[in-house]
């Protein structure tokens, strides 16, 4: 700090103040010489953060990335120089992913078109459902299929491994979930039956509030919610009150569940009786999409870009309350949800029950919205073939990526917020770099719309699969 | 004021009669009596069209109570595995347009039926070699256009001498950037009511059918004066823009011109028809 007010006197400086993305301030206003740039700036932060190791940081002055020293910054924006600048330092994922940019595997084996792929939380094993009726895993070392699950008696809709990656669920069109070993692929128990019609969404109890991994909710178009205990294979509690079809389902991280569904609601239920403790109002059509801003963390639970494994579910407990007490910080659970009427909303549940911003802006309905890794951002994917970035905390509209030319279906994030993934209905995949907001990887091959996409965790590969009956292994 | 609205007027100053509803009641009453005599002496024609009304009748009431009866009992419709998955977040959405490509495939059908179906129309007699794959399809040749059909002589000059303006009698593209040519020069008229810049163009594996933009006249088989004139007779190969159906190529890059062969004769029709070559 001294020595940042010696060069102060010298040469020409400018009044800053740091702030965190929540706007609380750090160490008050200090005069910045006019040279110092982001690695400054980035030094100065891990020293009054007392970060034993360096972490790396962006700058931002009103949503603008800093790039150059603040001199340039403020001649080329004509910046007035009396006036305090206001300089916001988001935190950025320590590790780097490498941007994927070939096909590495084409793999056939489902009969019919692929309708969701999901990664495992420590990014070791993938597994996809069909409209054969099947659920496979996939050896991802060999690239060869590994177990085909059948049992199910209609098409496989959607898929959810466990946040400690013992356990993977699938929900059929039929309404019946069923449980499988991912060690062996075969079933644990008999399908769970009680949905009347097919399910939307599966999403399993964060391993933060409970290890091992018991309980899950699926969503149903029956316009039911249904948690499951999956050692005492039944349903615990169901959850209606919704008049229409349920389409999205969230359990977060303060051990409460969000439903959005085509009655143009949200709704908050309390875990341990079913009671319904708040309603969102506010969208004029169907919800279609939730994202928490928590939702990356609580799906990976204990795993982590190093790849460490643990042994005992305590353990894992207390890391994955570790991880998710970090990422979350002191500020509530946020929520985004996206609507047929072409908007989403922000909400703080925790809070109010009223939204804290509408985002407007995409010209079609809203299929997809999905929190960065680091809740810093906000990715909507929609029918008008444009996938927009919003800022997360305060929902401002940040950046447009336009390029397909068709539906965007699904958005996956990489697992440092640098890089965002889009799939759509015209065929290919596409990679965004969030940095320069601009397309970087234009990755065709799927002879047809593509429904499911996933970046696994571990950030090393894409899985994507789709009406073309095969599923695709992406890599940098 | 018509005559018939004494009575309502009536009874909005007076009320209805003291007997109205008990008179309204026996007649309701005797009515189904009546009608039933009545049906069973009808005879020919008349006790025809009776059983007829009645049998409509009681079909209707069959049916609505088996509606109604139906919400009570839980039936299996979903049992069956369905081809063309589709995931969650697409089935309420889907129904729309998959029955849309749906009644397009049924008018097809019909119109298949029909015997007017067989495309596209691959060449002329005498027209040997064309470029497309289009051989693979049944095919109904081109009937060659003679040219005293395709243009109509114009006489000009004064005394209406003169024989060497043609004036084409058959549709045309004419491109957006087109300017006649001042008379004297103007050796083809074409004629701005038979001009055309739209077609319906079918997909013939999607079976559906759009208007879509022509872009150019790709090779009339008549004739090669008859491709730069423009001119659109039926088997001739058109460019469309079909930026607006989202086609792909395999390497990701938007088609937006596609060819397509015109399945009917325009000119008798007033619409172009064409199907899509893929």
């Amino acid at each position: 700090m001294e020595v940042e007010t010696e060069q102060g006197e010298t040469g020409k400086s400018v009044m800053c103040v740091l702030t965190d993305p929540e706007g609380t301030t750090l160490g008050g206003t200090m005069y910045l010489p006019q040279n110092v740039g982001p690695i400054q700036l980035q030094q100065i932060v891990n020293t009054l953060l007392k970060n034993e190791e360096k972490l790396p940081y962006a700058f931002y002055i009103s949503n603008q990335e800093l790039l150059v020293p603040l001199g340039n910054y403020l001649e080329k924006n004509k910046v007035s120089m009396e006036k305090t600048l206001s300089i916001v330092y988001q935190p950025q994922a320590v590790f780097r992913i490498r941007p994927v940019n070939r096909c590495s595997a084409t793999i056939a084996g489902h009969t019919e078109a692929v309708l969701s792929v999901a990664f495992s939380p420590d990014g070791r094993q993938l597994a996809s459902g069909s409209g054969d009726t099947t659920v496979r895993l996939w050896d991802l070392n060999t690239q060869t299929p590994m177990f085909t699950c059948t049992g199910h008696k209609n098409w496989v809709l959607c898929i959810a491994w466990s946040p400690d990656g013992k356990h993977l669920v699938s929900g059929s069109k039929s309404g019946e979930l069923q449980c499988w070993d991912p060690q062996t692929g075969k079933p644990a128990g008999n399908p769970l039956t009680g949905h009347k019609k097919w399910i939307t969404g599966i999403s399993w109890e964060p391993v933060h509030l409970n290890a091992p991994c018991r309980r899950f909710v699926s969503a149903s178009k029956d316009g039911d919610a249904r948690i499951w205990d999956i050692s005492l294979k039944k349903c615990v509690i169901c959850l209606s009150g919704h008049t229409l079809a349920v389409t999205c389902v969230k359990w977060g991280g303060d051990g409460v569940i969000y439903t959005g569904s085509q009655d143009c609601t949200i709704k908050v239920w309390e875990t341990s009786q079913g009671k319904l403790i708040r309603e969102l109002k506010g969208h004029g059509h169907w919800v279609n999409s939730l994202a928490l801003s928590t939702e990356y963390v609580l799906r990976t639970g204990a795993f982590d870009h190093t790849g460490k494994q643990y042994s005992s579910p305590e353990e894992m407990k207390k890391v994955a309350l570790e991880r998710y007490n970090k990422m979350k910080g002191n500020a509530p659970e946020r929520l985004v949800s996206g609507s047929d009427d072409f908007t989403m909303f922000l909400w703080e549940p925790a809070v109010s029950k009223h939204h804290k911003v509408r985002m407007t802006g995409h010209q079609q309905l809203v299929n997809h919205v999905y929190f960065s890794p680091d809740g810093q951002w906000v990715a909507s994917a929609s029918f008008d073939k444009s996938v927009k970035l919003w800022n997360g905390t305060t929902g401002e509209f940040v950046a447009a990526f336009r390029g397909h030319v068709g539906p965007v279906y699904q958005i996956s994030w990489s697992a440092d917020s640098r890089l965002l993934l889009s799939g759509s209905k015209d065929s290919t995949l596409k990679v965004w770099d969030i940095r320069t907001k601009k397309l970087k990887q234009d990755l065709p091959g799927h002879a047809d719309e593509v429904f499911a996409v996933d970046w696994s965790p571990d950030g090393e590969k894409v899985a994507s699969g789709g009406k073309d009956r095969v599923l695709k292994l992406w890599m940098g | 004021m018509p005559q018939g609205d004494y009575i309502e007027l009536h009874r909005k100053r007076h009320g209805y009669r003291h007997d109205f509803f008990e008179k309204k009641r026996k007649k309701e009453a005797r009515q189904v009596h009546e009608r039933s005599a009545k049906a069973q002496k009808a005879l020919g024609i008349k006790g025809k069209m009776i059983a007829k009304k009645n049998y409509a009748e009681k079909a209707l009431m069959k049916k609505t109570l088996a509606m109604h009866e139906e919400s009570s009992t839980r039936c299996k419709v979903d049992d069956e595995v369905q081809d063309g998955a589709i995931p969650a977040y697409l089935i309420d959405r889907e129904n729309t347009t998959r029955a849309k490509v749906l009644s397009n495939t049924i008018k097809q059908k019909r119109k298949e039926k029909a015997g007017k179906w067989e495309v596209p129309i691959p060449k002329v007699k005498g027209f040997s070699k064309f470029l497309f794959v289009a051989s693979q399809y049944v095919l109904s040749q081109v009937r060659p256009v003679a040219e005293d059909e395709m243009f109509k002589v114009i006489r000009s000059g004064k005394r209406k001498t003169k024989q060497w303006k043609r004036m084409v009698t058959k549709c045309t593209f004419v491109g957006p950037g087109f300017t006649r040519k001042p008379p004297k020069y103007e050796r083809f008229i074409r004629p701005s009511g038979l001009r055309f810049t739209k077609a319906h163009v079918t997909h013939p594996e999607l079976k559906c059918t759009f208007n879509l933009d022509i872009i150019g006249v790709k090779k009339n088989p008549n004739g090669p004066m008859y491709t730069s004139l423009g001119v659109m007779t039926k088997g001739t190969i058109i460019e469309v823009n079909v930026s607006e159906l989202g086609l792909v190529t395999p390497a990701g890059k938007v088609v937006w011109g596609k060819y397509a062969q015109v399945t009917n004769n325009p000119e008798n029709d007033g619409c172009i028809n064409a199907v899509l070559l893929v």
